[in-house]
Protein backbone atom coordinates (compact mmCIF):
# COMPACT_ATOMS: atom_id res chain seq x y z
CA UNK A 1 0.00 0.00 0.00
CA UNK A 2 1.44 3.76 -0.62
CA UNK A 3 1.70 5.53 2.16
CA UNK A 4 -0.86 7.71 2.74
CA UNK A 5 -0.11 11.44 3.63
CA UNK A 6 -2.56 14.47 4.67
CA UNK A 7 -2.29 17.81 3.19
CA UNK A 8 -4.41 21.11 4.85
CA UNK A 9 -6.07 23.39 1.83
CA UNK A 10 -7.15 26.26 3.20
CA UNK A 11 -8.85 27.68 5.38
CA UNK A 12 -6.10 30.65 4.14
CA UNK A 13 -5.51 29.63 0.38
CA UNK A 14 -4.29 31.84 -2.67
CA UNK A 15 -7.29 30.58 -5.04
CA UNK A 16 -9.90 31.08 -2.66
CA UNK A 17 -10.15 33.92 -0.60
CA UNK A 18 -12.94 32.69 1.89
CA UNK A 19 -12.27 30.01 4.62
CA UNK A 20 -12.90 26.35 4.14
CA UNK A 21 -10.58 24.09 5.43
CA UNK A 22 -9.88 20.53 3.79
CA UNK A 23 -8.24 17.34 4.57
CA UNK A 24 -6.84 15.90 1.71
CA UNK A 25 -5.49 12.53 2.27
CA UNK A 26 -3.25 11.77 -0.71
CA UNK A 27 -1.73 8.51 -2.12
CA UNK A 28 0.60 9.84 -4.09
CA UNK A 29 -0.53 12.92 -6.06
CA UNK A 30 -4.04 11.21 -5.59
CA UNK A 31 -6.86 12.34 -3.68
CA UNK A 32 -8.41 9.85 -2.00
CA UNK A 33 -10.38 11.54 0.47
CA UNK A 34 -11.06 14.91 1.18
CA UNK A 35 -12.65 16.10 4.80
CA UNK A 36 -14.19 19.28 5.20
CA UNK A 37 -14.40 21.73 8.27
CA UNK A 38 -16.24 25.10 8.10
CA UNK A 39 -17.61 27.51 10.80
CA UNK A 40 -14.05 29.96 10.31
CA UNK A 41 -16.89 32.61 9.73
CA UNK A 42 -19.81 32.09 11.66
CA UNK A 43 -21.36 35.45 12.48
CA UNK A 44 -24.73 34.73 14.19
CA UNK A 45 -26.79 36.04 11.67
CA UNK A 46 -30.22 33.73 11.96
CA UNK A 47 -29.79 34.24 15.93
CA UNK A 48 -30.17 38.21 14.81
CA UNK A 49 -33.44 38.37 13.82
CA UNK A 50 -34.73 37.83 17.42
CA UNK A 51 -33.31 41.40 17.84
CA UNK A 52 -34.45 43.23 14.59
CA UNK A 53 -37.96 44.47 13.67
CA UNK A 54 -38.91 42.04 10.92
CA UNK A 55 -38.86 45.13 8.39
CA UNK A 56 -35.43 46.19 9.19
CA UNK A 57 -33.60 42.74 8.65
CA UNK A 58 -33.53 43.04 4.98
CA UNK A 59 -30.76 44.85 5.76
CA UNK A 60 -29.36 42.35 7.30
CA UNK A 61 -30.31 39.18 5.32
CA UNK A 62 -28.90 41.40 2.23
CA UNK A 63 -25.81 41.36 3.73
CA UNK A 64 -25.29 37.48 4.64
CA UNK A 65 -23.31 37.26 1.02
CA UNK A 66 -22.02 39.98 -0.79
CA UNK A 67 -22.31 38.35 -4.20
CA UNK A 68 -26.11 37.39 -4.24
CA UNK A 69 -26.78 40.21 -1.74
CA UNK A 70 -29.94 41.20 -3.87
CA UNK A 71 -31.58 37.88 -3.83
CA UNK A 72 -31.26 37.13 -0.41
CA UNK A 73 -32.60 39.88 0.92
CA UNK A 74 -35.55 39.21 -1.99
CA UNK A 75 -36.04 36.00 -0.62
CA UNK A 76 -36.78 37.10 2.50
CA UNK A 77 -38.74 39.42 1.26
CA UNK A 78 -40.74 36.26 0.01
CA UNK A 79 -40.92 34.44 2.75
CA UNK A 80 -42.57 37.76 5.06
CA UNK A 81 -44.97 38.62 2.09
CA UNK A 82 -46.53 35.31 1.79
CA UNK A 83 -46.79 34.64 5.47
CA UNK A 84 -48.29 38.44 5.63
CA UNK A 85 -50.46 37.65 2.43
CA UNK A 86 -49.29 40.87 0.53
CA UNK A 87 -49.42 41.35 -3.12
CA UNK A 88 -47.20 43.68 -4.13
CA UNK A 89 -47.34 45.48 -7.39
CA UNK A 90 -46.42 43.92 -10.87
CA UNK A 91 -43.80 46.55 -11.47
CA UNK A 92 -41.44 45.39 -8.43
CA UNK A 93 -41.81 41.89 -9.44
CA UNK A 94 -40.21 42.69 -12.52
CA UNK A 95 -37.52 44.67 -11.39
CA UNK A 96 -36.86 42.29 -9.08
CA UNK A 97 -36.88 39.92 -12.04
CA UNK A 98 -34.02 43.04 -13.46
CA UNK A 99 -32.13 43.10 -10.97
CA UNK A 100 -32.01 39.12 -9.54
CA UNK A 101 -30.92 38.43 -13.09
CA UNK A 102 -28.07 41.48 -13.00
CA UNK A 103 -27.17 40.15 -10.01
CA UNK A 104 -26.67 36.57 -11.03
CA UNK A 105 -24.14 37.78 -14.42
CA UNK A 106 -22.62 39.83 -12.15
CA UNK A 107 -21.52 36.44 -9.69
CA UNK A 108 -21.30 34.46 -12.46
CA UNK A 109 -18.33 36.60 -14.18
CA UNK A 110 -16.96 37.01 -10.98
CA UNK A 111 -16.63 33.20 -10.88
CA UNK A 112 -15.27 33.03 -14.72
CA UNK A 113 -12.46 35.25 -13.59
CA UNK A 114 -11.33 33.42 -10.47
CA UNK A 115 -11.58 30.30 -12.40
CA UNK A 116 -9.10 32.05 -14.94
CA UNK A 117 -6.93 32.92 -12.08
CA UNK A 118 -6.80 29.31 -10.55
CA UNK A 119 -5.59 27.95 -14.08
CA UNK A 120 -3.15 30.49 -14.20
CA UNK A 121 -4.90 32.54 -17.03
CA UNK A 122 -4.33 36.02 -15.51
CA UNK A 123 -5.21 37.78 -18.75
CA UNK A 124 -8.78 35.79 -18.83
CA UNK A 125 -9.14 36.56 -15.23
CA UNK A 126 -8.36 40.36 -15.93
CA UNK A 127 -10.60 40.81 -19.26
CA UNK A 128 -13.40 38.63 -17.51
CA UNK A 129 -13.76 41.20 -14.27
CA UNK A 130 -13.42 43.96 -17.07
CA UNK A 131 -16.69 42.63 -18.60
CA UNK A 132 -18.49 42.15 -14.71
CA UNK A 133 -17.41 45.94 -14.02
CA UNK A 134 -19.59 46.86 -16.53
CA UNK A 135 -22.73 44.99 -14.96
CA UNK A 136 -21.43 46.71 -11.71
CA UNK A 137 -21.44 50.22 -13.62
CA UNK A 138 -25.65 49.53 -14.40
CA UNK A 139 -25.88 48.19 -11.01
CA UNK A 140 -24.59 51.01 -9.76
CA UNK A 141 -26.64 53.39 -11.72
CA UNK A 142 -30.03 51.92 -10.84
CA UNK A 143 -29.89 51.07 -7.17
CA UNK A 144 -26.84 53.07 -6.13
CA UNK A 145 -24.96 50.56 -4.41
CA UNK A 146 -22.16 48.20 -6.38
CA UNK A 147 -22.47 45.03 -4.47
CA UNK A 148 -25.08 45.87 -2.01
CA UNK A 149 -28.12 47.02 -4.02
CA UNK A 150 -30.32 47.83 -0.78
CA UNK A 151 -33.48 47.91 -3.15
CA UNK A 152 -35.50 45.06 -1.93
CA UNK A 153 -38.11 45.71 0.20
CA UNK A 154 -41.06 44.17 1.95
CA UNK A 155 -44.17 45.09 0.15
CA UNK A 156 -42.06 46.02 -3.42
CA UNK A 157 -38.79 47.16 -4.30
CA UNK A 158 -37.62 50.56 -2.65
CA UNK A 159 -36.45 52.07 -6.38
CA UNK A 160 -37.95 52.45 -9.42
CA UNK A 161 -35.63 52.64 -12.99
CA UNK A 162 -37.44 54.61 -15.55
CA UNK A 163 -38.31 53.52 -18.36
CA UNK A 164 -35.83 55.16 -20.52
CA UNK A 165 -33.02 53.72 -18.21
CA UNK A 166 -34.74 49.88 -18.66
CA UNK A 167 -34.46 50.47 -22.44
CA UNK A 168 -30.55 52.03 -22.57
CA UNK A 169 -29.75 48.94 -20.39
CA UNK A 170 -31.53 46.58 -22.57
CA UNK A 171 -29.90 48.13 -25.54
CA UNK A 172 -25.76 48.29 -24.15
CA UNK A 173 -26.72 44.30 -23.41
CA UNK A 174 -27.02 43.77 -26.51
CA UNK A 175 -23.54 45.40 -27.89
CA UNK A 176 -22.29 43.86 -24.35
CA UNK A 177 -23.21 39.96 -25.90
CA UNK A 178 -21.18 40.48 -28.31
CA UNK A 179 -17.56 41.04 -26.32
CA UNK A 180 -18.94 38.76 -23.67
CA UNK A 181 -18.87 36.05 -26.48
CA UNK A 182 -15.37 37.00 -27.48
CA UNK A 183 -14.38 36.40 -23.56
CA UNK A 184 -16.38 33.25 -22.83
CA UNK A 185 -15.41 31.44 -26.47
CA UNK A 186 -11.96 31.44 -24.50
CA UNK A 187 -13.24 29.23 -21.70
CA UNK A 188 -15.47 26.97 -24.34
CA UNK A 189 -12.59 26.51 -26.88
CA UNK A 190 -9.47 27.62 -25.81
CA UNK A 191 -7.41 23.94 -25.61
CA UNK A 192 -5.59 25.08 -22.83
CA UNK A 193 -8.48 25.45 -20.61
CA UNK A 194 -9.93 22.76 -21.91
CA UNK A 195 -7.06 20.19 -20.70
CA UNK A 196 -7.55 21.59 -17.32
CA UNK A 197 -11.49 21.37 -17.20
CA UNK A 198 -12.86 18.50 -19.81
CA UNK A 199 -13.06 15.10 -18.23
CA UNK A 200 -12.29 16.65 -14.04
CA UNK A 201 -14.00 15.94 -11.65
CA UNK A 202 -16.91 14.40 -13.14
CA UNK A 203 -20.60 14.18 -10.57
CA UNK A 204 -22.55 11.64 -11.93
CA UNK A 205 -26.18 12.17 -12.66
CA UNK A 206 -27.54 9.37 -9.78
CA UNK A 207 -24.97 11.17 -7.49
CA UNK A 208 -25.35 14.55 -8.14
CA UNK A 209 -29.38 13.79 -6.95
CA UNK A 210 -28.54 11.48 -4.12
CA UNK A 211 -26.07 14.27 -2.39
CA UNK A 212 -28.73 16.82 -3.19
CA UNK A 213 -26.84 19.17 -4.97
CA UNK A 214 -27.89 22.37 -6.21
CA UNK A 215 -27.72 25.10 -8.88
CA UNK A 216 -25.09 24.98 -12.31
CA UNK A 217 -23.43 22.10 -10.26
CA UNK A 218 -26.94 20.26 -10.59
CA UNK A 219 -27.72 21.28 -14.03
CA UNK A 220 -23.99 20.64 -15.17
CA UNK A 221 -24.80 16.88 -14.47
CA UNK A 222 -27.61 16.42 -16.45
CA UNK A 223 -30.77 17.74 -14.27
CA UNK A 224 -33.39 20.14 -15.49
CA UNK A 225 -33.78 21.94 -12.50
CA UNK A 226 -34.08 25.80 -11.93
CA UNK A 227 -36.00 27.23 -9.02
CA UNK A 228 -36.91 29.93 -10.97
CA UNK A 229 -38.99 27.87 -13.28
CA UNK A 230 -41.54 27.83 -9.15
CA UNK A 231 -42.73 31.31 -10.72
CA UNK A 232 -41.43 33.48 -7.75
CA UNK A 233 -41.47 37.50 -8.76
CA UNK A 234 -41.93 37.72 -12.68
CA UNK A 235 -40.18 34.19 -13.77
CA UNK A 236 -43.99 33.03 -14.04
CA UNK A 237 -44.32 35.78 -17.25
CA UNK A 238 -40.96 35.39 -18.62
CA UNK A 239 -40.19 32.58 -20.92
CA UNK A 240 -36.82 30.07 -20.61
CA UNK A 241 -35.75 26.60 -20.59
CA UNK A 242 -32.78 25.80 -17.71
CA UNK A 243 -29.82 25.59 -19.18
CA UNK A 244 -28.39 21.89 -18.82
CA UNK A 245 -25.11 19.68 -19.59
CA UNK A 246 -24.96 15.90 -19.73
CA UNK A 247 -21.13 15.12 -18.68
CA UNK A 248 -20.84 16.25 -15.16
CA UNK A 249 -17.20 17.62 -14.70
CA UNK A 250 -15.62 21.11 -14.59
CA UNK A 251 -16.25 21.59 -18.09
CA UNK A 252 -19.86 21.02 -17.94
CA UNK A 253 -20.19 22.98 -14.97
CA UNK A 254 -18.14 26.25 -16.50
CA UNK A 255 -20.36 25.80 -19.93
CA UNK A 256 -23.64 25.96 -17.59
CA UNK A 257 -22.65 29.39 -15.99
CA UNK A 258 -21.86 30.74 -19.32
CA UNK A 259 -24.77 29.76 -21.12
CA UNK A 260 -26.69 31.27 -18.08
CA UNK A 261 -25.08 34.15 -18.92
CA UNK A 262 -26.37 34.77 -21.83
CA UNK A 263 -29.78 33.60 -20.75
CA UNK A 264 -29.96 36.25 -17.95
CA UNK A 265 -29.54 39.11 -21.10
CA UNK A 266 -32.59 37.45 -22.61
CA UNK A 267 -34.65 37.02 -19.35
CA UNK A 268 -33.64 40.98 -18.96
CA UNK A 269 -35.09 41.60 -22.03
CA UNK A 270 -37.97 39.86 -21.68
CA UNK A 271 -38.81 41.32 -18.48
CA UNK A 272 -38.00 44.67 -20.24
CA UNK A 273 -40.63 44.45 -22.81
CA UNK A 274 -43.29 42.98 -20.23
CA UNK A 275 -42.83 45.28 -17.55
CA UNK A 276 -46.08 47.62 -16.73
CA UNK A 277 -45.81 50.70 -15.46
CA UNK A 278 -47.81 51.19 -12.17
CA UNK A 279 -46.71 51.55 -8.24
CA UNK A 280 -43.62 49.75 -6.87
CA UNK A 281 -44.63 49.36 -3.58
CA UNK A 282 -47.56 49.22 -1.08
CA UNK A 283 -47.83 50.15 2.27
CA UNK A 284 -46.88 47.37 4.74
CA UNK A 285 -49.12 47.56 7.77
CA UNK A 286 -49.35 44.94 10.62
CA UNK A 287 -47.17 41.53 12.18
CA UNK A 288 -46.37 38.39 10.48
CA UNK A 289 -48.16 35.67 12.20
CA UNK A 290 -47.49 31.94 10.37
CA UNK A 291 -44.38 30.19 8.46
CA UNK A 292 -43.09 29.83 5.55
CA UNK A 293 -40.57 28.42 3.62
CA UNK A 294 -39.12 30.33 0.27
CA UNK A 295 -37.56 29.37 -2.08
CA UNK A 296 -35.26 31.19 -5.29
CA UNK A 297 -32.77 30.15 -7.53
CA UNK A 298 -29.33 32.30 -6.93
CA UNK A 299 -26.43 32.30 -9.30
CA UNK A 300 -24.70 29.34 -6.88
CA UNK A 301 -28.22 27.30 -6.71
CA UNK A 302 -31.27 27.18 -4.75
CA UNK A 303 -31.37 29.47 -1.72
CA UNK A 304 -34.06 28.42 1.35
CA UNK A 305 -35.14 30.62 3.79
CA UNK A 306 -37.38 29.11 6.51
CA UNK A 307 -39.09 32.32 8.56
CA UNK A 308 -41.51 31.59 11.22
CA UNK A 309 -43.48 34.42 13.35
CA UNK A 310 -45.97 34.80 16.30
CA UNK A 311 -47.38 38.01 15.56
CA UNK A 312 -44.56 40.04 17.01
CA UNK A 313 -42.16 42.83 15.39
CA UNK A 314 -39.79 39.95 15.83
CA UNK A 315 -39.62 36.84 14.05
CA UNK A 316 -39.33 33.89 16.12
CA UNK A 317 -37.07 32.05 13.35
CA UNK A 318 -34.93 32.49 10.60
CA UNK A 319 -33.33 29.30 9.15
CA UNK A 320 -31.46 29.98 6.16
CA UNK A 321 -30.03 26.91 3.61
CA UNK A 322 -27.50 28.90 1.44
CA UNK A 323 -26.61 26.76 -2.29
CA UNK A 324 -22.70 25.90 -1.32
CA UNK A 325 -23.93 24.69 1.95
CA UNK A 326 -25.61 21.77 -0.66
CA UNK A 327 -22.95 21.56 -2.87
CA UNK A 328 -20.13 20.87 -0.63
CA UNK A 329 -21.11 17.00 -0.01
CA UNK A 330 -21.23 17.03 -4.29
CA UNK A 331 -17.87 18.40 -3.94
CA UNK A 332 -16.78 15.60 -1.45
CA UNK A 333 -17.70 13.28 -4.15
CA UNK A 334 -15.74 15.07 -6.81
CA UNK A 335 -12.37 15.32 -4.93
CA UNK A 336 -11.39 11.26 -4.67
CA UNK A 337 -9.37 9.92 -7.62
CA UNK A 338 -8.69 13.63 -8.84
CA UNK A 339 -5.31 15.02 -8.82
CA UNK A 340 -3.89 17.40 -6.30
CA UNK A 341 -3.09 19.87 -8.96
CA UNK A 342 -6.67 19.77 -9.93
CA UNK A 343 -8.10 20.37 -6.26
CA UNK A 344 -8.34 24.40 -6.54
CA UNK A 345 -10.24 23.88 -9.55
CA UNK A 346 -12.60 21.59 -8.38
CA UNK A 347 -13.32 23.75 -5.15
CA UNK A 348 -14.06 26.49 -7.82
CA UNK A 349 -16.27 24.51 -9.34
CA UNK A 350 -18.94 24.83 -7.15
CA UNK A 351 -18.92 28.48 -7.22
CA UNK A 352 -18.35 28.27 -3.19
CA UNK A 353 -19.57 31.05 -1.04
CA UNK A 354 -18.22 30.66 2.73
CA UNK A 355 -19.76 33.55 4.38
CA UNK A 356 -23.12 32.69 2.52
CA UNK A 357 -22.99 28.92 4.07
CA UNK A 358 -21.77 29.48 7.83
CA UNK A 359 -24.21 33.40 8.14
CA UNK B 1 -10.28 22.71 -31.58
CA UNK B 2 -8.60 26.11 -32.48
CA UNK B 3 -5.98 27.90 -31.19
CA UNK B 4 -4.94 31.74 -30.53
CA UNK B 5 -8.64 32.34 -29.28
CA UNK B 6 -7.32 35.02 -26.76
CA UNK B 7 -4.84 36.75 -29.24
CA UNK B 8 -8.04 38.64 -31.12
CA UNK B 9 -8.33 39.93 -27.79
CA UNK B 10 -5.06 40.65 -26.44
CA UNK B 11 -3.88 42.63 -29.59
CA UNK B 12 -6.95 44.50 -29.43
CA UNK B 13 -6.45 45.75 -25.78
CA UNK B 14 -2.82 46.51 -27.16
CA UNK B 15 -4.38 49.62 -28.94
CA UNK B 16 -7.27 49.86 -26.70
CA UNK B 17 -7.09 52.23 -23.73
CA UNK B 18 -6.71 51.00 -20.46
CA UNK B 19 -9.99 49.89 -18.89
CA UNK B 20 -9.27 51.13 -14.98
CA UNK B 21 -8.93 54.98 -14.46
CA UNK B 22 -5.89 56.43 -13.60
CA UNK B 23 -6.83 57.37 -10.36
CA UNK B 24 -5.72 59.98 -8.45
CA UNK B 25 -4.90 61.61 -11.89
CA UNK B 26 -8.40 60.97 -13.17
CA UNK B 27 -12.06 61.75 -11.57
CA UNK B 28 -13.39 58.63 -10.00
CA UNK B 29 -16.97 59.87 -11.40
CA UNK B 30 -19.72 58.15 -8.92
CA UNK B 31 -22.94 57.41 -10.60
CA UNK B 32 -25.95 60.43 -9.48
CA UNK B 33 -27.46 57.39 -7.31
CA UNK B 34 -24.37 56.39 -5.93
CA UNK B 35 -25.17 55.52 -1.85
CA UNK B 36 -22.89 58.19 -0.29
CA UNK B 37 -22.08 59.53 3.06
CA UNK B 38 -25.86 61.00 5.35
CA UNK B 39 -26.02 64.63 5.32
CA UNK B 40 -28.36 67.01 7.62
CA UNK B 41 -30.21 69.83 7.41
CA UNK B 42 -29.76 70.69 11.51
CA UNK B 43 -31.93 73.66 10.96
CA UNK B 44 -35.12 71.39 9.79
CA UNK B 45 -34.51 68.71 12.79
CA UNK B 46 -37.12 68.23 15.04
CA UNK B 47 -35.08 65.46 16.91
CA UNK B 48 -37.65 62.84 16.74
CA UNK B 49 -35.74 60.06 16.82
CA UNK B 50 -36.94 57.84 14.37
CA UNK B 51 -34.11 58.10 12.24
CA UNK B 52 -32.09 57.02 15.24
CA UNK B 53 -34.96 54.01 16.00
CA UNK B 54 -34.59 52.60 12.50
CA UNK B 55 -30.98 52.59 11.61
CA UNK B 56 -29.88 48.76 11.44
CA UNK B 57 -26.48 49.59 12.75
CA UNK B 58 -27.37 52.35 15.85
CA UNK B 59 -24.95 54.52 13.88
CA UNK B 60 -27.09 57.57 14.52
CA UNK B 61 -27.37 59.26 18.35
CA UNK B 62 -30.54 61.92 18.75
CA UNK B 63 -30.28 64.04 21.83
CA UNK B 64 -33.67 65.92 22.25
CA UNK B 65 -32.91 67.81 25.40
CA UNK B 66 -29.48 69.29 23.65
CA UNK B 67 -30.92 68.91 20.08
CA UNK B 68 -27.84 67.19 19.15
CA UNK B 69 -28.32 64.80 16.26
CA UNK B 70 -24.45 62.57 15.83
CA UNK B 71 -23.45 60.01 13.52
CA UNK B 72 -20.53 57.42 13.36
CA UNK B 73 -19.70 57.81 10.10
CA UNK B 74 -17.47 54.14 10.25
CA UNK B 75 -20.67 52.89 11.92
CA UNK B 76 -22.85 53.99 8.92
CA UNK B 77 -23.35 51.07 6.15
CA UNK B 78 -25.11 53.77 4.61
CA UNK B 79 -28.41 51.89 3.22
CA UNK B 80 -30.76 54.86 3.33
CA UNK B 81 -33.13 53.78 6.07
CA UNK B 82 -32.94 56.68 7.80
CA UNK B 83 -33.33 59.24 4.80
CA UNK B 84 -36.66 57.25 4.07
CA UNK B 85 -37.72 57.32 7.26
CA UNK B 86 -36.98 60.88 8.17
CA UNK B 87 -40.64 62.87 8.67
CA UNK B 88 -39.28 65.92 8.00
CA UNK B 89 -37.13 64.91 4.89
CA UNK B 90 -34.06 67.19 6.60
CA UNK B 91 -31.47 64.20 5.85
CA UNK B 92 -30.21 63.66 2.65
CA UNK B 93 -27.95 60.88 1.00
CA UNK B 94 -24.99 62.42 -1.17
CA UNK B 95 -23.20 60.53 -4.12
CA UNK B 96 -19.37 61.40 -2.41
CA UNK B 97 -18.46 58.71 -0.03
CA UNK B 98 -17.15 59.65 3.70
CA UNK B 99 -13.92 61.37 3.80
CA UNK B 100 -11.02 59.01 5.40
CA UNK B 101 -10.51 59.76 8.74
CA UNK B 102 -7.99 58.66 11.71
CA UNK B 103 -9.78 58.51 14.71
CA UNK B 104 -13.40 56.73 15.31
CA UNK B 105 -14.79 59.90 16.19
CA UNK B 106 -18.65 60.54 15.48
CA UNK B 107 -19.86 63.74 13.60
CA UNK B 108 -21.84 66.01 15.77
CA UNK B 109 -24.36 68.34 14.60
CA UNK B 110 -26.00 70.87 17.06
CA UNK B 111 -29.08 73.44 16.29
CA UNK B 112 -28.31 76.67 18.38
Amino acid sequence: MTKRTIIPFGPQHPVLPEPIHLDLVLEDETVVEAIPSIGFIHRGLEKLVEKKDFLDFVYVAERICGICSFIHGMTYCIAIEEIMKIKIPERAEYLRVVWSELSRMHSHLLWLGLMADSLGFESLFMHSWRMREKILDIIEDTTGGRVIFGSAKIGGVRKDIDDATLKAIVKNLKSYRKELKEITDVFIKDPSVMHRLVGVGTLKKEDAYELGVVGPVLRASGWQSDTRKLGYAAYKNINFEPVTEKAGDSYARCSVRIKELFQSIDIIDQAVSKIPAGPIEIKVTGTPDGEFFARTEQPRGEVIYHAKAYGTRFLQRLRVRTPTFANIPGLLKMLPGSNLADVPVLVLTIDPCISCTER
Amino acid sequence: MRFFIMSRTVLKSLFRRPATIKYPFGPRILSKKARGSIAIDISKCVFCGICQKKCPTGAIEVTKEQKSWKIARLRCITCGYCVEACPKKCLRMGNQYTEPMLTRHEDMYKNA
